[in-house]
């Protein structure tokens, strides 16, 4: 059976492709468990033989601040982001409002502006307003990363939608309020998945806005949380590398829980199904 | 992050159900135009709010940076918001400037040498799980986790990886006779570096739009090849490479307009130095307007609009792209 070892050597051939992918997600792993005075030991250990929960610890007593605000900022990003996306993907799908062609083509330039253009504006409007340093500040900022892509993503999936479903809602007398969120939402569960799980991840891992708009607030998400334990240059690298453990956390979670999702996110842009 | 679209091919909605059938033909044209206007207005009530967003947190934003780039800005009339105008001085600044020259290029260098990396290496992985073997689908995933992790983890990571004294790269290195390299502290690998980390980073991506791509390939055309005697090389050249043309421009182009812009994996591994050796426009613009205690907001946000300038050039071609391939 040549075909059944060729396709057994394209599995071994695999596996030794992923090993070199991910060794970089292996070595923040096995530096987060080296003992300190292991960390400039030459040559490296490449296993963690002596494994030390210290960084951890210091996790558990420098970052848990960092992590709760990341959430808080990661939710309320999805939220936002939601809110404002979900309806206007359905009227931009389905409503053909006046102007809509337009406001697509304005999503996606959108999205092709640098962060830290954006970064630099918000910074002088929230000096004039006040809202440098503040957790619900920085859930806009981050939120203009994650909403057109939002809106675009609510359109192509409702535009799928069979026109007769909606009808059908209008018969039994319902408004186009009533109808999108009592027959177009429900149907749209992937879609509002994908941008749930996307503009949180961004958020999360946003470090631009943080470190701009947010460097000196009370509620400093986890990115600033590991830049600032490089930048004061501890040396303490198992402590930063366990934070950096914790902050995969959600994105190691999601691919888990939710694969088939990203895989959908990452080719909204690209692909033609 | 991705650059999603509206896909214009998806099927238009049927038209609504007439309601004039319903309605007598006298008061019915009447009642229909009543209705029309109330839909569009509903339409807009739906749009309103991202209306008032995009206007608000996107075109807001970007006006001010437009007027930040042609004022005289002093941290005092920063504050005070009274700087004078000043034109387009600060962008002759910026392009007199001795670092205006190296920036743009690390920029290109960075970009184009990140691309052609994460292009070729993502291709060939698509066509190396198009194979369909075991556990296949399940390594693909795993390899979307680079993509995924926060930059802040990817740079702080590859940053101990490639530290010159304890890193571990630098003793597979010694293991196979090179010298140690001094990654991150010398100006002549620091771009290098980062690049290094950012096809790392980039290479998920091509590897799952290549791969989707590569699913919208009949399958007979390589039953058909192999039947005629074509080896796999042969195939991948005369089938797999040019039918997958449309996706691999597009792939490319997205990949042009995300990496111009990559800031935080620069900027935490090397601040763009030592001595700007690995600075783009990108850290550049940000070093002007955050990086030191005497920040230069003009200058800073000239170098910004050149960058939006750039990423919408390339922008712009990926949209003309993508509608010719959808026409």
């Amino acid at each position: 059976m040549k075909s059944a070892t060729g396709k057994r050597r394209y599995t071994v051939i695999g596996l030794l492709l992923t090993a070199v992918m991910l060794f970089p997600v292996y070595w923040m792993l096995n530096v987060s468990l080296t003992p300190q005075q292991d960390m400039r030991k030459s040559p490296p250990d490449l296993l963690p033989l002596h494994p030390t929960f210290e960084g951890y610890r210091a996790v558990l007593n420098d970052q848990m601040p960092y992590l709760g605000t990341s959430l808080l900022i990661g939710v309320g990003t999805v939220v936002l982001t939601l809110v404002l996306a979900a309806p206007a993907g359905f009227a931009l799908a389905k409503l053909r409002p006046p102007g809509g062609g337009f406001l697509g083509l304005a999503l996606l330039v959108a999205q092709m502006i640098p962060g830290i253009v954006m970064a630099m504006g918000f910074y002088g409007i929230f000096l004039d307003l006040g809202l440098l340093n503040s957790w619900w500040g920085l859930i806009i900022a981050d939120s203009t990363i994650a909403v057109p892509f939002g809106v675009m993503i609510f359109t192509a999936f409702m535009s799928g939608i069979p026109g007769e479903l909606i009808a059908a809602a209008r018969i039994d007398g319902a408004g186009t309020f009533r109808t999108f969120r009592s027959v177009v939402l429900p149907v749209s569960r992937n879609a509002l998945v994908t941008v749930s799980l996307f503009s949180f991840l961004w958020a999360w891992s946003d470090f631009v806005f943080a470190n701009t708009l947010d460097g000196g607030g009370d509620l400093r998400p986890i990115t600033l949380g590991i830049y600032h334990y490089i930048g004061n240059n501890n040396q303490e690298w198992n402590a930063i590398m366990a934070t950096a453990v914790v902050a995969s956390l959600p994105a190691a979670v999601l691919l888990v829980l939710a694969q088939r999702y990203v895989a959908a996110g990452v080719t909204a842009g690209a692909v033609k199904d | 992050m991705t650059i999603a679209r509206i896909d214009r091919r998806a099927p238009r909605s049927p038209a609504r159900p007439r309601e004039a059938a319903t309605a007598a033909p006298a008061d019915g044209l009447a009642l229909r135009r009543h209705r029309r206007r109330r839909s569009r207005l509903t339409a807009l009530a739906f749009l309103a709010p991202l209306a008032l967003y995009l206007a608000a947190f996107y075109v807001y934003p970007l006006y001010r940076n437009l007027d930040l780039s042609l004022r005289d800005y002093t941290v005092r009339s920063f504050v005070a918001g009274d700087a004078p105008f000043s034109g387009l001085d600060n962008f002759r600044t910026v392009l007199d400037d001795p670092t205006f020259g190296p920036a743009m290029r690390h920029t290109m260098i960075f970009t184009f040498v990140s691309i052609a990396f994460q292009y070729a290496a993502g291709l060939a992985l698509a066509v190396f799980f198009n194979r369909h073997f075991r556990l296949a689908a399940t390594l693909r995933a795993l390899f979307l986790i680079p993509w995924l992790l926060p930059l802040i983890v990817s740079a702080s990571t590859w940053s101990w990886m490639l530290n010159s004294e304890s890193g571990v790269l630098n003793y597979a290195l010694h293991t196979v006779g090179v010298a140690p390299v001094d990654w991150l502290n010398s100006p002549h690998w620091a771009l290098t570096s980062v690049i290094i980390a950012n096809v790392w980073i980039g290479i998920p991506f091509n590897l799952v739009i290549l791969y989707s791509g590569l699913q919208n390939i009949p399958g007979e055309l390589y039953e058909a090849a192999s039947l005629d005697g074509a080896g796999a090389w042969q195939q991948f050249r005369r089938i797999t490479f040019p039918l997958l043309r449309p996706v691999s421009a597009i792939t490319l182009l997205l990949g042009l307009v995300y990496t111009l812009k990559v800031f935080d994996l620069i900027w935490i591994m090397t601040k763009g130095g030592p001595s700007d050796s690995s600075s783009t426009l990108a850290t550049w613009s940000y070093q002007l307007g955050f990086g030191s205690l005497l920040p230069k907001f003009g200058p800073g946000a000239a170098v910004g609009n050149i960058l939006i300038l750039i990423a919408l050039v390339f922008g712009l071609l990926y949209i003309r792209v993508q509608r010719r391939q959808e026409a």
